[in-house]
């Protein structure tokens, strides 16, 4: 088996490409979005077109506290991932973990949310248009959530095991970009469900 | 019982036990292998597909014909579309990509190779599940459960109301969970070609093919994904009582058209830019002369993937869209035959003042462009919205996206196999037989689809399983089939040749058509880890600037 | 455009085929077809002279067994060429979008007269029905319109509605397709110039007897379209007493979906049979309207169009003989 090898003269040059996990993680994100796009443009399109059954502004409620909650999860999993980066790993833990519960809070919160809806309002997936696209672009975000906090958790185990270090600082970044992702997509939807819709 | 090893020539001396060496193919993560692996599964389903549209035109040879009943044939149309774009085109593309870039850009595999495993089995899984549709469930008309709403799947056909039992879920779903693996490789090859190219291949300097394939990368990621979502719609409308596409309650058939056309139509760019790298890749070698025009050459790629995100409702000029609607797509849609026609333009220019070589790819290659070129026209002809609003839904427009996908895409792709069949297999093939299989194959398409054209134009709608007397439909059918049995017989001709070649072909060596990327300055095959050093180079040809010191590419580029 | 051209394709065109898209005798199908030969002479060229290039191409620079085994010049771009073969496609591009922007605007964009006949098309798994709402008529498969003369235009405008799955109206000869898509109402014109029978069928797949959803648009003159109207109105002609055969019909389940106007059938989703022997075809154009067909239809509707939604109604061999009489009264 030959293989030929092709040398250079200025060999010094550096040669610095992107790394991996985050353009991995990049494609990803757009994948996603593209998909949320769609239920997103669904959504618009059907606003004011529901035949019967309850209306947007009759039922839904701002969920702002919900949204600080979620938004906030952003700042601290970015500590986390600095103080990480610097070795301090007690500090990254309890970050790392107030980000889980402010994401715990928005999930239950939302959970919450949908059993008023359901129970109080009498509006589930089936009643019309609005709820179809209601209940599918907000259980698809909040399925985007459970995904990211069953990583975050994943890591947070290894974590209080004590296997983890600044060498995964970049991992932890990659996980974090999944994060603010879901967290920037709920800016979307939150406008365009609670503002734009109502 | 006794297992056997199959000692194959050129494998290493250690006898392998067959479980051993299954194993070894379940569990790979060498893009090789993987590679390979999508190609066979997409070659199976080739002839599958195959079969499905033997058994229409026998059904359409004549009118009134009763070879198979209504029900079978619809799920003929179906199956074929489904199969041949999710489970032929797709995997030899992915299959294909996976085996040339990490070689042509000097790595040792993809960025993610377990992702790439994933992905494949992903992809499997989900051909799987569309045809064990025909067994599973309560059979219907002896043709099983399989869907029959069109490939399209428009609403609310596909309403449980339309279409009760599961035939539409095994549809949704199989290209739900392929279209999980596709975004994976698609993740996967954008992430290789950014990050893993070897010292000296600046965006600028990679092969067309890496270029091409990137582009299709962030394509697949951009427009599956649309898909994706119209198919969770539809599954929350059959099974949650939603009402995405619930005409009844007030919901759009259209929606599902825009949503699908999203995807529909950039999909078959997924396709054909592959076909374009394979082609952008061989006829240079055989006109032995660099590519004409790189620079533009991936301009015109990178603006036609762009472009092709704008066209879709071309496909829905007939569903009452408003006349600036229609107006808009007929710009975008003729805008896109400038980048494309500038392509075939760039390859003309490479082959002149060349020096041709007719062996089996060029063949397929020169093929191609004059099919394409076919194809494109009548593509200009579909975008003037008027002429469309006769042509589209009839076997003209039939015609014209077999004339691509077939006379362009396959015929590329068919080429692709020959050019790198020594590389993959460390064998030649037979050139004799690839010849046979070539002009057989020629004869059988142009005899199908270019006289399918002509029952579109005298009014013959697509997707009926007969038709009427007196239409003056009759003649054409029946050369359409006829058509349909030199292609069989180039295709078996082909499969022979593979095979034939790797048990019995003269060794190929290295580099046997004295070509110029990367993937030829390694052994056939390639060793597991690709490249015993990895290479630096400094020019898009490393391997001429080696073979002509005294005339390297880069004093020019 | 050549003027020779015209009646010599005309002619050939009508002799290849009854729904051939190159004869056209409306206005729409007309439009369409000056701009595809438009059309088609601007593509012809690109082929011609793209087509001779690569077959020179291919001819010319073959390799020689002459050949020294030395490479051809390396040639990597020229500007100049580039950009010429980017330029003249653009121009190619905007003059046939233009083209196309012409028409579309003025078949989509047509006005409507005051005389036009409204017809509401609602297309049903696999039949079409009919509704002259002005003139009330109520029919199915089978159009009548009147002939409209070019000075004097008296176009027929449809209304294109769906009960259920999406179709499509594709009457080649007439006007390019349009689709009929439920909770999506379209419109169209036809302005057909010469009287006779234009055939078409559905063009959407709408599931299994897409096949055989045939159309038959009857152009007739003005008067003989008036007296099919007058005729259309009147409710069912009866002899008096009721037949043996339409106690059957009204005791079976036949009208839950069919309508006799003037008597109890009333239903809605099958066509209306009030006028059933004024119709050359049965079963939307798939048999011819025989009484041998006739019969073979109620008996088992599946041996003409297999699937489709009409059910097979077990009448005996007397009971199938007696609602036979009875449909064929129905003139």
């Amino acid at each position: 088996m030959s293989t030929s090898s092709i040398t250079l003269q200025e060999a010094d040059r550096r040669w610095d490409l992107p790394a991996r996990g985050p353009v991995g993680m990049y494609c990803l994100i757009a994948a996603e979005s593209a998909i949320f796009t769609i239920f997103v443009v669904a959504y618009i399109f059907y606003i004011g077109k529901s035949l019967t059954g309850p209306q947007p502004r009759e039922v839904l409620r701002l969920p702002i506290f919900l949204t600080i909650c979620l938004l906030s999860s952003s700042v601290t999993i970015h500590f986390a991932v600095r103080l990480l980066r610097s070795g301090k790993i007690i500090s990254f833990c309890l970050w790392w973990l107030l980000t889980i519960a402010l994401g715990s809070i928005f999930l239950l919160g939302t959970l919450r949310e949908w059993r008023h809806l359901i129970y109080d309002e009498g509006l589930t997936i089936q009643t019309n248009l609005f709820g179809t696209t209601y209940y599918s672009l907000v259980g698809l975000h909040a399925f985007h959530v459970t995904v990211g906090l069953l990583a975050l958790a994943t890591v947070m185990v290894f974590a209080l095991r004590g296997d983890v270090g600044r060498q995964h600082a970049e991992r932890a970044e990659v996980l974090s970009m999944y994060w603010h992702f879901v967290d920037a997509v709920w800016v979307v939807v939150f406008t365009v469900v609670y503002i734009v819709g109502r | 019982m006794s297992t056997q090893s199959i000692a194959l020539p050129g494998t290493d001396a250690t006898q392998r036990s067959l479980v051993e060496q299954l194993h070894q193919w379940v569990t790979t993560v060498d893009h090789k292998r993987l590679g390979l692996l999508y190609i066979s599964y997409a070659l199976i389903f080739l002839v599958i597909g195959g079969v499905e549209a033997t058994i229409m035109r026998i059904q359409l040879i004549r009118p009134l014909n009763n070879f198979v009943s209504p029900q079978v044939f619809n799920r003929m149309f179906t199956m074929h579309g489904t199969t041949m774009i999710f489970f032929v085109a797709m995997p030899l593309v992915f299959g294909f990509a996976n085996y040339l870039v990490p070689l042509m850009i000097g790595a040792r595999d993809m960025a993610f190779p377990r992702l790439n495993a994933f992905s494949f089995w992903m992809t499997a899984f989900g051909g799987l599940l569309l045809y064990f549709s025909f067994v599973g469930g309560d059979g219907l008309y002896g043709a099983g459960n399989a869907p029959d709403v069109g490939w399209f799947a428009y609403a609310p056909l596909t309403a449980q109301a339309f279409s009760p039992g599961h035939s539409t879920d095994f549809w949704t779903l199989s290209l739900l969970v392929s279209g999980i693996g596709s975004i994976g490789t698609a993740t996967n090859l954008m992430a290789t070609i950014l990050c893993l190219r070897c010292r000296g291949m600046t965006l600028g300097k990679m092969p067309l093919l890496a270029w091409l394939n990137l582009t299709m990368g962030w394509l697949v990621l951009l427009v599956v994904s649309p898909l994706t979502a119209a198919q969770l719609m539809l599954l929350v409308d059959r099974y949650l009582g939603g009402h995405f596409f619930d005409t009844q309650a007030g919901g759009s058939a259209v929606l599902w058209m825009h949503f699908f056309w999203v995807f529909g139509h950039p999909e078959v760019y997924v396709l054909v830019i592959p076909a374009f790298a394979f082609v952008s890749e061989i006829i240079p070698v055989f006109s032995r002369k660099a590519i004409f025009g790189y620079p533009i050459m991936v301009a015109a790629t990178v603006g036609i993937g762009f472009i092709s995100m704008s066209v879709w409702a071309h496909h829905m000029f007939t569903v009452g869209m408003s006349s600036s609607a229609n107006t808009f797509f007929v710009l975008s849609t003729m805008a896109i035959s400038v980048p494309t026609g500038i392509k075939i333009f760039n390859w003309l220019a490479t082959m002149w003042g060349g020096q041709i070589l007719f062996r089996v790819p060029m063949l397929f290659c020169i093929a191609f462009l004059f099919q394409f070129l076919i194809a494109g026209l009548t593509g200009v002809m579909l975008a003037a919205a008027p002429f469309d609003w006769q042509l589209t839904a009839s076997y003209f427009v039939v015609a014209h996206f077999h004339y691509v996908i077939v006379g362009g895409i396959l015929f590329a792709i068919f080429g692709a196999f020959y050019y790198w069949y020594p590389k993959m297999s460390g064998k030649m093939y037979n050139e004799r037989l690839g010849q046979l299989h070539f002009w057989l194959f020629l004869i059988g398409f142009h005899l199908t689809f270019d006289f399918m054209h002509i029952p579109g134009i005298l009014g013959m709608p697509r997707r009926i399983y007969t038709y009427e007397p007196g239409r003056g439909w009759d003649i054409w059918n029946l050369i359409v089939t006829i058509g349909v049995l030199f292609q069989a017989a180039g295709v078996v001709f082909f499969v022979w040749n593979m095979l034939w070649s790797y048990l019995r072909g003269v060794p190929a060596g290295s580099d046997p058509w004295d070509a110029w990327t990367l993937e030829w300055s390694t052994s056939s095959p390639p060793p597991a880890y690709n490249f015993a050093k990895i290479p630096e180079i400094r020019s898009r040809r490393p391997l001429w600037d080696l073979k002509h010191p005294e005339d390297p590419d880069w004093h020019y580029e | 455009m050549e003027p020779s051209f015209i009646p010599a394709l005309l002619l050939a065109g009508a002799f290849l085929s009854p729904t051939n898209i190159f004869a056209p005798v409306s206005t729409p199908a007309q439009s369409i077809y000056d701009l595809s030969l438009f059309v088609l002479q601007v593509t012809g060229a690109i082929f011609l002279v793209v087509f001779t290039l690569l077959t020179y191409a291919v001819v010319k620079f073959r390799k020689r067994k002459t050949a020294d085994g030395r490479e051809p010049a390396q040639v990597y771009g020229s500007t100049q060429l580039e950009l010429a073969w980017t330029v003249v496609p653009v121009l190619i591009v905007v003059v046939l979008f233009l083209a196309a922007a012409r028409v579309i605007a003025s078949i989509q964009n047509a006005p409507k007269p005051d005389n036009a006949i409204d017809v509401t098309v609602i297309g049903h798994q696999f039949w079409w029905e009919f509704r002259y709402p002005s003139l009330k008529v109520v029919t199915a498969n089978e159009l009548h319109i009147p002939v409209s003369d070019p000075a004097h235009p008296t176009p027929t405008f449809l209304t294109l509605l769906s009960a259920d799955t999406d179709h499509s109206f594709w009457v080649p000869r007439l006007a390019g397709k349009t689709d009929l898509i439920p909770n999506h109402p379209n419109s169209m014109w036809l302005d057909p110039h010469e009287t006779g029978l234009f055939l078409g069928q559905c063009a959407q797949y709408c599931g299994t007897q897409h096949a055989l959803m045939l159309i038959r648009v009857y152009v007739q003159t003005r008067d003989e379209f008036d007296r099919w109207v007058r005729e259309q109105r009147l409710p069912a002609h009866t002899s008096g007493a009721i037949s043996e055969g339409q106690k059957i019909f009204e005791r079976t389940a036949c009208i839950n979906c069919h309508t006799v106007s003037g008597t109890a059938a009333d239903g809605h989703f099958g066509p209306d049979l009030t006028h059933l022997m004024s119709r050359d075809t049965i079963a939307s154009g798939a048999a011819l309207n025989t009484p041998v067909n006739l019969r073979r239809w109620i008996q088992d509707p599946n041996t003409i169009k297999p699937g489709c939604k009409m059910p097979a109604m077990g009448l005996s061999d007397s009971e199938l003989d007696a609602v036979t009489k009875y449909m064929e009264t129905l003139r």
